[in-house]
C-alpha cells in the first residue's frame, strides 16, 4: 500500500544508490546488513570447504599450513562477526520496529552509522589477504602466539584493529536497540507483551553490552605488545598468557548467547504461527532466556579447564555451566509444547525451526558432556569440541536465521521463496550438515587434534573425514539451491500480500515491504499476540485519518562520513600516524556535521 | 493418521523405532572408533588409573547422553507427525501447563546432578597431589618438539618418553615459546604447557607393553601444530632401568669412518650451536632436541616419520616440506647440505645409539 493521502515526509525515499548511502531507514539498513551478511557467510563457506578439501584424505597438499592455518581463523572470524552477528542484525534492524510497533529505531543515524562501521570491519579484515596474508592464530588469538614474537605477519594486527571495529559497530548498534525496545513501544504493548524475537534481542544486546569492552581492553593490550612493545601477555617479560584467555572468554563466552539467542527468537515466532496456536510458556522461555544471558556471564572459564587453574575454578565454573543447561532444556520442551496440539503447516521456515530443536539439541549435549572437566581433559581441543560448536552454530544459529530467511522474506520482499526449492534446499543442507558434523564426534573420541593442517594415515581418521568433506560439499549445493531461489523469486511480482503465514505480530499488518513510515496509525496493542486477538475479538483496524502528518527522519551523508573516519583511523593504526590523523579530523567533520544538521 | 489412539500408538512406536535404529547405527560406528588397534589415539581406552576414573566418567554422561538425544528425537518426530495439519484439525489454543513446565525443569536439573557427582568426586581423587615417590619428569612444550628431562635420572632427551608400568609420573609441564598442551589419551587426558607456568599432571600407567602410547600437541601452536607428535613407552621397571641407564650415559662413540667424519660434519655444518649431544664436546646446543641417543628413537621430527636412514636423509634435505615453519628449516635452506656431508651425518646420526 503506497502512502496514503497527505503523509507528509520531507523528502520521498529515492532508489539511487545516494539513497542507500545516506538512508537512516531501518528497513533498508536492516536489508544492507541481511545481504552482506549473506555474502559473507558463503565467504565463509568457501574457505570452510577450502580446510574440508585439504582435510579429505591425510597428508593432504591442498593448502599447506600457513595457508590452512589462515583459512580455519578467518573462515571463524568470518562466520561469527561477518555472517551470523550481521544476519542477526538484517532481522533486528528491519524487525524491531515493526513487531514493537514503531515507526523506526531511536537513533536512525546511529544505526546508519554501525552499518557502515560493520562494512568498515569486514573489508578491512578481509582485506588482509592481499596485504601481508590473512590473520592465522585462531579467531580466539591465543597469547603468546599472537604476539609480534611468533606472529610476525601483520595479519594478527589485521585481527585486532578489524575487531576493534567490528566491536564498535556492534556497541553502537546495541545500545540504539536497548533504547528502542524499552523506549519506543506502541501503547498497550507492555515487556511481557513483546514477541518472543524482542526479548531475545534485548538480552543479546545487553550481552554485547557488557562483554564487548572487555574484548575491547584485551585487544587494545595485544595492539600495545604487538606495535608498542609492551608485554601484558609474554611471559620473557612479566606478562602472563591467561590473562589474555580471560578477557578473551569473558567476551567470548557471552557472545556464543549473542549468536543463539536471536535463532531462538525467531524460531519462538516461527513455531507458533506455522503450528496455528500460541507459544507455550511465554513467561518461561522469557525468564529462560534472561537466565541464560545472565549466567552467560558466569562460565566463561570452561574454555580454560586445561590451562592448569586449579581445583576450585574447576568446580564452580563446571557448576555454572552444566546449571545453564538447564534453562536451555527448558526452551526445547515448550518448543515442543508449541507443536503438541497444532494444526502445522510444513512449509520450508517450519522444516528448518524444527530441525533447529533437533540440531541445538545434540550440540547442547555434547557441550553438557565438557561441562565435566574430567571428561573435557579428552574433549578440550579435540574434534569433539568441532562437532559441538558446528552443532549450536549451524545446526542452531544458521538453521533459525534460515526458518526467519523463508518466515520473513515475503513481509521484506513482497514475494513468497518457492516452496519446492526450499525443500531441495533445506534436505540438502540437514543432511549435510549432519554428514560433516556428526563424525567428528567420533573423531574427537579418536584422539584427533583440533587446528591440525594434516593427520597421518594410520590414525585410523581417513574415513569420517572424508565423509565429513563430502558432507560440507552437500551443504554447498544446498545453499546454491537457496541462492538460485532467491534468485528466481526476486523476479516474480510482488504478490505475497500483507500476511501470508496467518501471523500472531504486528509486522504482519502492514504491507509487504511496508511504506517507508512503518504504520499508518501507531497500532493499539491489547494483547501478546496483537492480530489473532483482534481478529478472534473480530476488532476493525483502526480507520486511517484522511492526512497523516507524519514526519521521519531525512537521510543523512554524515553516518557514511563518520564510517568513513573510523576506517581510516584504523587503517592509520596498521600503517601510518599521518592516515590516522586523517581519519580522526574525518570523523570530527562527521561528527560536527551530524550534531548541527537540521533533524526536520 | 494421528487421528485415532491406535494410529498414534503405532506413530509413536514408529518414532521410537526410527529412533533406536539411528542410535544403534551410532553407536556402532562410536564403537569402531574406540577400538584402539585401529584408533590409537583413541579417548576411550584407558591404560592408567588416572584414566580409568575420567573413563567411569566419561562412560556415565555419555550414557545420560544418550537417553537424552534419543528422548528428544522421538519427541520431536512425534509431534511433528501427529500434528501436521490435516483437514478439520483444529490447533488446540493453550497458553502452557505449569504442571508440566515444573516436571521438565526438575528433569534436567536431575540430570545435572546427576552429571555432577561423579564428576566431582573424580575431581577430587585427581586432584590428590602426586605421591612424593613418584617419577619426576619435566615436559617442555617447544615449537614444534617435545623436551622430556628427568630430574632424578640426569636424563635430557627428546619426543619419547619411557616410563616405568606400576609407579607413579609426576610431570611438570611448561613451555619455552607459546602454549602447547600434552595429551596422549590411553594415558591421560591434557594439560597445557603455558610459558611462565608450571603445570602439574600425573598418573600410573597399568599397562607394560611394546607398542608405543601415541600422543600428540593439543594446543594450536603454529604452523607445525599438526607435525609435534610424541610416544609414551611403557615397560617393566627391569627395562626401565636398563633404559635411564643407558640414556643417562654419553653417546656410543663413532667407529667407523664414514660416521667418524659424520662427527666432524656435525660441527662444520653447524648443528652443534642448537643441538647437544653427550661425549661430543663441541656439542652442547641448547635450542633444538638432544641427540645424544638419536638412534634409539623409533621416530624423527617428534614423531612424524619412522627413524630410519632413509627418512633422516629426507628430514636433513627438503626439512621444510615435510615439517613447515621450523627454526632448522630456516636455517638449512640458508646452508643447504651437500650430498657429501649429509652421507657423513646420516652415518654419525644413526650410530648415536
Amino acid at each position: 500500500m503506497a502512502t496514503a493521502i497527505g503523509a507528509i515526509t520531507h523528502e520521498k525515499e529515492g532508489s539511487g544508490l545516494w539513497s542507500w548511502l545516506t538512508t537512516v531507514d531501518h528497513k533498508r539498513i536492516g536489508t544492507v546488513y541481511a545481504i552482506s551478511g549473506f555474502l559473507f557467510f558463503l565467504l565463509g563457506g568457501l574457505e570452510a570447504v577450502a580446510v574440508r578439501t585439504q582435510l579429505a584424505v591425510p597428508n593432504g597438499t591442498v593448502l599447506d599450513a600457513e595457508r590452512y592455518n589462515q583459512f580455519f581463523t578467518m573462515h571463524a572470524l568470518t562466520m561469527i562477526f561477518l555472517a551470523i552477528m550481521p544476519m542477526g542484525a538484517g532481522f533486528f534492524n528491519y524487525f524491531i520496529p515493526l513487531q514493537i510497533g514503531a515507526r523506526d529505531v531511536a537513533f536512525p543515524r546511529l544505526n546508519a552509522l554501525s552499518l557502515w562501521v560493520f562494512l568498515a570491519g569486514g573489508f578491512l579484515l578481509n582485506s588482509s589477504f592481499i596485504i601481508g596474508g590473512a590473520p592465522d592464530g585462531g579467531w580466539f588469538g591465543y597469547a603468546p602466539l599472537s604476539g609480534i614474537q611468533y606472529a610476525k605477519t601483520s595479519g594478527m594486527t589485521f585481527y585486532v584493529v578489524g575487531l576493534l571495529t567490528l566491536g564498535l559497530s556492534s556497541l553502537i548498534a546495541s545500545l540504539n536497540f536497548a533504547v528502542t525496545i524499552i523506549n519506543m513501544r506502541a501503547p498497550g504493548m507492555t515487556m511481557m507483551r513483546l514477541p518472543v524475537f524482542i526479548w531475545m534481542t534485548l538480552v543479546v544486546v545487553f550481552l554485547l553490552i557488557l562483554s564487548l569492552p572487555v574484548l575491547t581492553v584485551g585487544l587494545l593490550q595485544l595492539y600495545f605488545d604487538r606495535v608498542w612493545g609492551t608485554s601484558f601477555f609474554s611471559p620473557s617479560t612479566g606478562g602472563d598468557p591467561i590473562l589474555w584467555q580471560h578477557l578473551f572468554w569473558i567476551f567470548g563466552h557471552p557472545e556464543v548467547y549473542v549468536l543463539i539467542l536471536p535463532s531462538m527468537g525467531i524460531v519462538s515466532e516461527v513455531l507458533p504461527v506455522m503450528s496455528r496456536k500460541p507459544l507455550f510458556g511465554y513467561s518461561a522461555i522469557v525468564f529462560a532466556g534472561a537466565a541464560i544471558g545472565f549466567l552467560g556471564f558466569g562460565v566463561w572459564a570452561h574454555h580454560m579447564f586445561t590451562t592448569g587453574l586449579g581445583p576450585v575454578p574447576q568446580v564452580v565454573f563446571s557448576a555454572s555451566t552444566m546449571a545453564i543447561g538447564i534453562p536451555t532444556g527448558i526452551k526445547i520442551f515448550n518448543w515442543l509444547g508449541t507443536m503438541y496440539g497444532g494444526s502445522i503447516r510444513f512449509v520450508t521456515a517450519t522444516y528448518f525451526a524444527v530441525a533447529f530443536i533437533a540440531l541445538f539439541t545434540i550440540g547442547g549435549i555434547s557441550g553438557v558432556m565438557h561441562a565435566s572437566p574430567p571428561v573435557d581433559t579428552h574433549h578440550q581441543d579435540s574434534y569433539f569440541v568441532v562437532a559441538h560448536l558446528h552443532y549450536v552454530l549451524f545446526g542452531g544459529a544458521i538453521m533459525g536465521i534460515f526458518a526467519g530467511i523463508y518466515y520473513w522474506f515475503p513481509k521484506m520482499t513482497g514475494r513468497l521463496l518457492d516452496e519446492t526449492l526450499g525443500k531441495i534446499s533445506f534436505w540438502l543442507i540437514f543432511i549435510g550438515m549432519n554428514l560433516t558434523f556428526f563424525p567428528m564426534h567420533f573423531l574427537g573420541l579418536a584422539g584427533m587434534p583440533r587446528r591440525i593442517y594434516t593427520y597421518d594415515a594410520d590414525l585410523g581418521w581417513d574415513k569420517w573425514n572424508m565423509v565429513a568433506t563430502i558432507g560440507s560439499y552437500t551443504i554447498a549445493l544446498g545453499v546454491l539451491v537457496f541462492v538460485i531461489n532467491f534468485l528466481k523469486t526476486m523476479r516474480r511480482p510482488a504478490d505475497a500480500g500483507n500476511d501470508p503465514w496467518g501471523g500472531a505480530t504486528l509486522e504482519w499488518s502492514t504491507s509487504s515491504p511496508p511504506p517507508a513510515h512503518d504504520f499508518d496509525v501507531i497500532p493499539d496493542v491489547r494483547d501478546r499476540d496483537p492480530l489473532w486477538y483482534a481478529r478472534d475479538h473480530n476488532i476493525a483496524p483502526a480507520p486511517v485519518p484522511e492526512h497523516l502528518h507524519i514526519h521521519m527522519p531525512p537521510p543523512s551523508y554524515y553516518p557514511l562520513i563518520l564510517g568513513l573516519g573510523v576506517l581510516l583511523l584504523a587503517i592509520g593504526a596498521m600503517s601510518h600516524l599521518a592516515v590516522a590523523a586523517l581519519g580522526v579530523a574525518t570523523a570530527i567533520f562527521g561528527v560536527w556535521g551530524w550534531a548541527l544538521e537540521p533533524t526536520d | 493418521m494421528g487421528g485415532t489412539r491406535t494410529g498414534r500408538l503405532i506413530l509413536t512406536v514408529g518414532a521410537v523405532v526410527v529412533v533406536g535404529v539411528l542410535t544403534g547405527l551410532i553407536y556402532l560406528a562410536f564403537a569402531e572408533s574406540v577400538d584402539a588397534i585401529a584408533q590409537p589415539m583413541t579417548t576411550w581406552v584407558p591404560r592408567s588409573d588416572n584414566a580409568e576414573l575420567v573413563h567411569g566418567v566419561y562412560r556415565l554422561i555419555f550414557i545420560l547422553a544418550g537417553i537424552v538425544f534419543a528422548a528428544i528425537m522421538v519427541l520431536t518426530l512425534v509431534v511433528s507427525i501427529l500434528y501436521r495439519e490435516r483437514p478439520g484439525q483444529l490447533a488446540r489454543q493453550f497458553h502452557g501447563n505449569s504442571r508440566l513446565e515444573v516436571i521438565w525443569t526438575l528433569i534436567p536439573v536431575l540430570i545435572v546432578v546427576a552429571i555432577s557427582v561423579p564428576t566431582f568426586s573424580a575431581m577430587a581423587a585427581t586432584s590428590k597431589p602426586a605421591p612424593d615417590d613418584a617419577l619426576k619428569v619435566i615436559a617442555i612444550g617447544h615449537q614444534w618438539w617435545w623436551e622430556f628431562q628427568y630430574p632424578e635420572q640426569g636424563i635430557t632427551t627428546a619426543n619419547e618418553l619411557h616410563l616405568p608400568v606400576g609407579r607413579p609420573v609426576s610431570i611438570t609441564l611448561t613451555s619455552k615459546d607459546v602454549i602447547h598442551s600434552f595429551w596422549v589419551p590411553q594415558l591421560s587426558g591434557k594439560t597445557d604447557n603455558v610459558p611462565g607456568h608450571d603445570n602439574h599432571l600425573w598418573f600410573t600407567p597399568t599397562e607394560a607393553r611394546p607398542e608405543p602410547y601415541l600422543g600428540q600437541c593439543a594446543e594450536f601452536c603454529g604452523l607445525s601444530h599438526a607435525n609435534m607428535r610424541f610416544r609414551v613407552f611403557v615397560s617393566t621397571q627391569g627395562d626401565f632401568d636398563a633404559w635411564t641407564k643407558a640414556t643417562a650415559a654419553p653417546r656410543t662413540a663413532p667407529t667407523a669412518d664414514l660416521a667418524k667424519a659424520g662427527e666432524q660434519q656435525f660441527v662444520a655444518s653447524g648443528c652443534v650451536g642448537c643441538h647437544a649431544v653427550q661425549g661430543q664436546a663441541a656439542a652442547v646446543g641448547k635450542i633444538g632436541p638432544d641427540l645424544t641417543h638419536f638412534a634409539s628413537r623409533t621416530t624423527l621430527g617428534s614423531g612424524i616419520m619412522d627413524n630410519n636412514p632413509d627418512n633422516l636423509r629426507r628430514w636433513l634435505s627438503d626439512l621444510d616440506s615435510v615439517k613447515p615453519g621450523t627454526v632448522m628449516g630456516e636455517f638449512l635452506k640458508g646452508q643447504p647440505l651437500s650430498k657429501d656431508a649429509l652421507d657423513k651425518l646420516v652415518a654419525y646420526l644413526e650410530g648415536l645409539k
